[in-house]
Formats: structure tokens, C-alpha cells, sequence
């Protein structure tokens, strides 16, 4: 029972740090010398390395907006998590931590499927490293959520 | 021994402060209006030393894909100079405060033509040397939505039911919890269901809604007691 609830804490931990990367790295598109969105987009030109804001587009406030409240979610559904370990009697569901958990999964979903749709078509940009994490936090994060349903609290 | 360490540190303090000195001059890094529209660029600066009578500001401008800039505006002894045979003809004044450090100018009545680069120059003699800062200017014919408007607004709004949401589980556990009493009472017969207002006091008049929506938690508590 202890070995399950520490592999479930470190998996909801490292679908944290997942979030945290993917939300503040500025990588989601690379092209060329370019690396852009979701915060700046920084030239790697010879003068040095320039960074300006990203462009103020609706989507990409939305897409910013969306990233934040899932790792806020997913911070919640951490705390539910720890106050439910000690506060939830015999058997009872991690109701709360599952909720907030997979709110987190439907959000980043959302994030990175606006982010695809509508981020510029250029033939040189490519997708970075930071909408890849995105990617895979999405099923990380509904995996977990779905974990905490069925999880019971024994002892 | 003394005297040689009280003098060396005199001279340090006299002459380190002197060379870190240098005047840091503080403009937007863009502004947007609307055609037509009158902008206020804004310019201060931080000196070490206090503000003389000769400090000075400038201002110039270069056009957006061009090289060359054209000076619109300069302060100097007190008086503002400015544009008077430029593409700025009559449409610039000087609504800075040199005396507190500020030296912004007004550009009235905006064109398509004034996109560009404006950049501050302040001087504040003896400290002369300093980086001029530049301001981006973007014209309109509707301003866009600012960058973080949209971002807070969704963030705002979602947690703002979220917090709704708990607020309102929490105040229906409360009056389920309340009544929980009523209830159990009414079991005893509907005439003294009537009479229940009277004894309890602030309890919410039975909507047909409210009962069966306190019913089935009161349904959800006792499922949940059985599982426990």
C-alpha cells in the first residue's frame, strides 16, 4: 500500500515538473536561429541573443491562459491529495484530488490542441521541445486522474 | 600606519562612486494609439548626481525601415525646441517636467506615416554618459487586444468558479445539515410540517426544487456513510 501511494505521488510529482517546463520554456516553436512562444520569441542572430514578447494574439492568450490554470490544477490536486491522505476516512475515494487532476489533463488537452490548430504555418518552423512535454503530460495527467478514482484509502 | 589607511580610504570613496556613475534613461518599450489619436511618450531618466540646470533631453526618430533618423525635439537651458520643418510640423509639444526628471513628449493627431522608432536621449551634465532609449510606436485603426488581457480574463474567470463552486457545496452541506432536522421531523406527520417555520425560524420557504435536491445529498451522505 505505501509502495502504490509513493508511486503515485512520484508520478503526480514529475507530471508537475512536466507542466512547470512546458508552461515557462519558451520553446514551442523552433525554426532556423528562432525559438517562439509562448512567452518571447528569441533571435539567435549574430548581434546576440534578442528576445522580444510573443505576439498578442487571441489563441496564444488563450493557449497561455489554458497552460497556467492546468499546472495551478494540477498543483491543487497535489495539496487535495496530501490533505486528503490524512483527513479521508477508511476507504473513502480521493474524490477532490481526482477531480482537480483531471480538470489539469482536460486543460493542457485543450492548450496543446488550440496551440496546433493555430500556430503559424511556416515551411521552417517546427514544433519544440516544450509542446512535445505538453503533449505528453495530457495522457500523464488523465492516467493519474483516473488512478486517483479508483485509489481507496486503506489504513 | 592610520593616517595612510584614513587617506587611501578618502580616495577610494572619492573616486569609485565616479566611475560607476551613468545616467540610465527609462522610455516604453512600445506603445500603440489609434489613428488620429494623440500619444504621450514618456522619457526619465536616474542620475546619481542631483538634476542641474543644463540637463537636456532629445529626442529623434527613424522612420520603420529606414536608416536615417531626424531630430524632432530637444530641451536645452531651460527652453523645448521643437519640430518646426519635419514630417512633425507643429504636432509635437513638450509636456515633461525637467525638474522632476521627465522629459515626455506629446505627438498629436497620428498618421499611418508616424510608425517608427522614437528614441530619448537625456543628458544631465557632469553625468553625460548614458545609453539613449528607444520607444516603438504603433499605429491603429483599432487598437488590438492588449497582451494578458484575454490570458487573465480565462484564468480569472475559472477559478473564480471554482471558488463558486466550493463556496456553494459548502453552503448546500450547511442547510442540508439544517435541514436534516426539518426533515426528520416532517416524517412524523405533514401537519407538523407547518409547523416547523414557526419553531426554526430563518428556514427557506419548501420549494418543491430545493426538497428533492436536499434529499438525494442527504442520499449522497448516507451512500457515503454505507461505503464507510
Amino acid at each position: 500500500m505505501l509502495l502504490i501511494l509513493l508511486g503515485v505521488l512520484v508520478m503526480h510529482l514529475i507530471i508537475l515538473i512536466l507542466l512547470i517546463v512546458s508552461t515557462a520554456a519558451s520553446t514551442w516553436s523552433v525554426g532556423g536561429d528562432r525559438t517562439t512562444d509562448l512567452w518571447y520569441t528569441c533571435t539567435n542572430s549574430n548581434g546576440g541573443y534578442h528576445c522580444k514578447p510573443a505576439i498578442s494574439e487571441d489563441w496564444l492568450q488563450a493557449v497561455q491562459a489554458l497552460m497556467i490554470l492546468s499546472l495551478l490544477f494540477c498543483f491543487f490536486s497535489l495539496i487535495a491529495f496530501l490533505f486528503q491522505l490524512f483527513k479521508l476516512v477508511k476507504g473513502g475515494r480521493f474524490f477532490f484530488t481526482a477531480i482537480f487532476q483531471i480538470l489539469a489533463s482536460v486543460f493542457v488537452m485543450c492548450a496543446a490542441i488550440i496551440y496546433t490548430v493555430m500556430s503559424p504555418d511556416d515551411g521552417s518552423v517546427k514544433f519544440g521541445y516544450a509542446y512535445v512535454l505538453a503533449w505528453v503530460s495530457f495522457p500523464l495527467t488523465l492516467i493519474s486522474g483516473l488512478i486517483y478514482i479508483v485509489l481507496r484509502k486503506k489504513e | 600606519m592610520l593616517t595612510f589607511v584614513a587617506l587611501a580610504s578618502v580616495l577610494l570613496l572619492g573616486i569609485v562612486p565616479e566611475q560607476t556613475e551613468a545616467i540610465s534613461i527609462y522610455t516604453g518599450w512600445e506603445r500603440h494609439a489609434l489613428l488620429g489619436s494623440d500619444v504621450r511618450l514618456s522619457c526619465s531618466f536616474f542620475s546619481w548626481r542631483g538634476t542641474s540646470d543644463d540637463v537636456t533631453f532629445s529626442w529623434t526618430y527613424r522612420p520603420d525601415g529606414s536608416r536615417d533618423s531626424i531630430s524632432i525635439f530637444h530641451y536645452t537651458s531651460g527652453q523645448a525646441y521643437v519640430d518646426n520643418k519635419g514630417p512633425f510640423r507643429d504636432r509635437v509639444e513638450f509636456v515633461g517636467n525637467p525638474g522632476k526628471r521627465d522629459g515626455s513628449i506629446l505627438i498629436k493627431n497620428l498618421d499611418y506615416n508616424d510608425n517608427g522608432t522614437f528614441t530619448c536621449d537625456a543628458k544631465n551634465p557632469p553625468d553625460i554618459v548614458g545609453r539613449p532609449s528607444s520607444v516603438r510606436l504603433l499605429v491603429f485603426e483599432t487598437v488590438p487586444i492588449q497582451a494578458g488581457v484575454i490570458t487573465g480574463a480565462i484564468i480569472g474567470v475559472v477559478l473564480g468558479l471554482l471558488v463558486l463552486i466550493v463556496v456553494i457545496y459548502y453552503l448546500m452541506r450547511f442547510l442540508v445539515a439544517r435541514r436534516v432536522f426539518s426533515l426528520s421531523v416532517s416524517k412524523h406527520g405533514k401537519k407538523k410540517r407547518e409547523g416547523t417555520p414557526a419553531r426554526q425560524g430563518p428556514v427557506p420557504t419548501a420549494d418543491p426544487t430545493k426538497v428533492k435536491a436536499a434529499s438525494s445529498e442527504k442520499k449522497k451522505q448516507e451512500s457515503r456513510k454505507d461505503k464507510k
